[in-house]
């Protein structure tokens, strides 16, 4: 659990560790070892249709994860707000504005929109949180289908590439799995940070018990539409990376099968740390990508409706909840051990 | 600011802790409190006995702004707080605590604490983390160790008995500077131990803490106030020093005979 006193170590392994590095621990740096390394050895199939796809779709899960795991608000509009940047990135594009302004105005527009939908959506919990951000997603998706000037209607738009910068072909995929894991993985370390400030506590604190964090004299509003514009940057920069892996958009990148498909993958994986969503993105991109070898490509959504059922039955916290579980049974069976040993 | 400070001083010379005017709460057709008019001083410790349905929890409610009283007047230190907000009443130094948990369950004790810390303070939102030597992380130290909670810092709260949770709301009553406390109940479903554990923290508050305590157990009431106040029907029914209620047979009549829990 994240706790405003988190430390590395013992105060004496580690005496003065920057505040900003406590929790890091040495697996986390094996794992950022493999991830480097990942695409060196697979194909560019691997890299980019497997990895940096997760990578991306694991990033707007993130955004989710900040809302439902830590302020208890189940948002439906986060690939809204993806979708949006991604459009807003095409469109600056077409107009041949300068790559750094392009990229500042997609995610900071993205960025205002998500404040809006948490404006909106703060006073509401529960259902109707859902009900109201399921219904911004689906008036997006209409918006995009019938709007011909600026979001050029059911065509959408295709040949979508990053900029030149640096003379990096970044489409290439060892350029792009590295610039999308760079930048999911300082969104991640920004999200494990956020968790341990005062903010993201008293966001822990409002998912628990709104009323009395209201009585302790925060405010509660403030600190929900403040999450959803963290969420929003996050979604933003994932909906960016999307479309330039896609290298289009349209009105079916941002329908109710995607918008839904961002919040299986983060339930699947656990809403209870931010490394779920990147576990369930995996799951799931694995699964649409192989399970068609098994099965008709009509019959994808029975089979992760299958894996989707099976996970949370056995485990309400996804597949981190499993892992818990897992941990707990193992000590179990250590201590019966040495039990039988006497 | 110091204006104001001194100013609230001299009144707090005078005036009471605590008054209460003709202090009524009904909702809709039922009276819930009627016509109540107490008086605690400053540094004062009074318990507030009665039934089930006595008014005592509503009584709470009128005087931290929870549920503002519908008729009547409220002073706290002379100054009148009947129709402030909760927060502004918090300010002001008034705490309570509350019957059922309402603890943030996720967290661990002490980032309730440092939540509670936080909340008195002037900055309440902030997005960078906050060095050891921050003075809110302080004085969440000092009030995990006035509640007995020191080695249970890093624990869940989900994951504690249910006297801990008493204690960390207690705890969490501690902060800023209050003077004065509402302790809605503290000991319902404490075993004996974890009732010693209580009365040992309530008697080690500072002496300038004022607090009124609702209890249905005798034996922990009247050892830790010094006067008490009876509530029967939504209306004061007696109020005394701790021997004259124990001894009282109307007080006795109505409490034994009432079949409280």
């Amino acid at each position: 659990m994240a706790s405003i006193t988190d430390k590395t170590e013992d105060k004496k392994a580690a005496p003065v560790l920057p505040v900003w590095l406590r929790g890091v621990r040495w697996y986390h740096a094996v794992v950022a070892v493999l991830l480097v390394i990942y695409p060196l050895i697979a194909t560019g199939f691997w890299t980019v249709q497997i990895g940096a796809q997760s990578l991306i779709l694991g990033l707007i899960g993130l955004s989710l994860m900040l809302l439902a795991g830590y302020g208890g608000m189940v948002s439906l509009s986060q690939l809204t707000v993806a979708g949006l940047a991604g459009y807003l990135v095409a469109i600056f594009g077409n107009a041949e504005w300068p790559a750094w302004l392009m990229l500042v105005g997609a995610v900071s527009l993205a960025t205002v929109a998500a404040v809006l939908i948490g404006w909106i959506s703060a006073r509401t919990s529960g259902i109707y949180t859902i009900m109201i951000t399921l219904a911004i997603s689906v008036a997006f998706y209409y918006l995009v289908l019938q709007n011909d000037p600026i979001f050029n209607s059911f065509n959408g738009f295709s040949g979508v590439r990053p900029p030149e910068v640096f003379g990096v072909d970044w489409r290439a995929p060892l350029p792009f799995f590295y610039l999308t894991l760079g930048v999911v993985g300082l969104c991640y370390l920004f999200v494990l940070y956020l968790s341990r400030t005062p903010f993201g506590l008293a966001l822990q604190a409002v998912r628990d018990n709104p009323r009395r964090m209201a009585s302790l004299g925060f405010n509660v509003t403030a600190h929900r539409v403040a999450a959803h514009g963290v969420a929003g940057v996050l979604a933003g920069i994932g909906g960016v990376l999307l479309v330039w892996q896609n290298g289009q958009i349209s009105p079916g990148s941002v329908g109710i099968g995607p918008v839904i498909d961002i919040l299986i993958l983060t339930v699947l994986g656990g809403l209870a740390h931010p490394v779920g969503p990147f576990i369930g993105a995996v799951i799931f991109i694995l699964m649409e990508n192989f399970a068609i070898d098994l099965i008709d490509r009509e019959r994808f959504n029975t089979v992760i409706g299958a894996v989707f059922l099976v996970i949370v039955l056995f485990s309400p916290d996804g597949v981190l909840g499993l892992w818990g579980k897992l941990k707990s049974w193992l000590a179990r069976q250590s201590a019966r051990n040495r039990v039988d040993q006497w | 600011m110091s204006a104001v400070a001194s100013a609230g001083f001299t009144e707090t010379v005078a005036a009471h802790a605590l008054e209460l005017q003709g202090v009524s709460r009904s909702f809709g057709a039922l009276v819930a409190l009627n016509d109540v008019t107490m008086k605690v001083q400053a540094g004062e410790r009074r318990a507030v006995f009665g039934a089930n349905g006595a008014g005592k929890t509503t009584l709470f409610n009128a005087i931290t702004g929870d549920f503002p009283p519908t008729a009547g007047r409220i002073r706290f230190f002379g100054e009148d707080v009947t129709k402030m907000p909760p927060q502004e009443r918090i300010r002001r130094g008034l705490r309570r605590t509350y019957q059922s948990s309402l603890l943030f369950k996720g967290l661990t004790v002490f980032d309730n604490l440092y939540l509670a810390a936080r909340g008195v303070g002037s900055k309440r939102f902030s997005m960078r983390r906050p060095g050891d030597d921050d003075a809110t992380i302080e004085a969440a130290h000092r009030m995990m160790h006035a509640a007995h909670l020191d080695r249970l810092e890093k624990t869940p709260v989900s994951d504690l008995a249910h006297g801990q949770q008493r204690q960390l709301e207690i705890g969490m009553a501690l902060a800023g500077a209050p003077r004065m406390i509402l302790f809605d109940e503290p000991a319902a479903g404490l075993s004996p131990a974890e009732r010693r554990e209580l009365v040992e923290i309530l008697r080690a508050l500072p002496e300038h803490i004022g607090y009124v305590i609702i209890e249905h157990d005798l034996d922990v009431a009247l050892r830790v106030v010094e006067y008490c106040t009876v509530m029967h029907n939504g209306a004061v029914f007696k109020e005394g020093t701790p021997d004259e209620i124990e001894s009282d047979p109307d007080v006795q009549q109505i409490y034994l005979g009432g079949g409280h829990g």
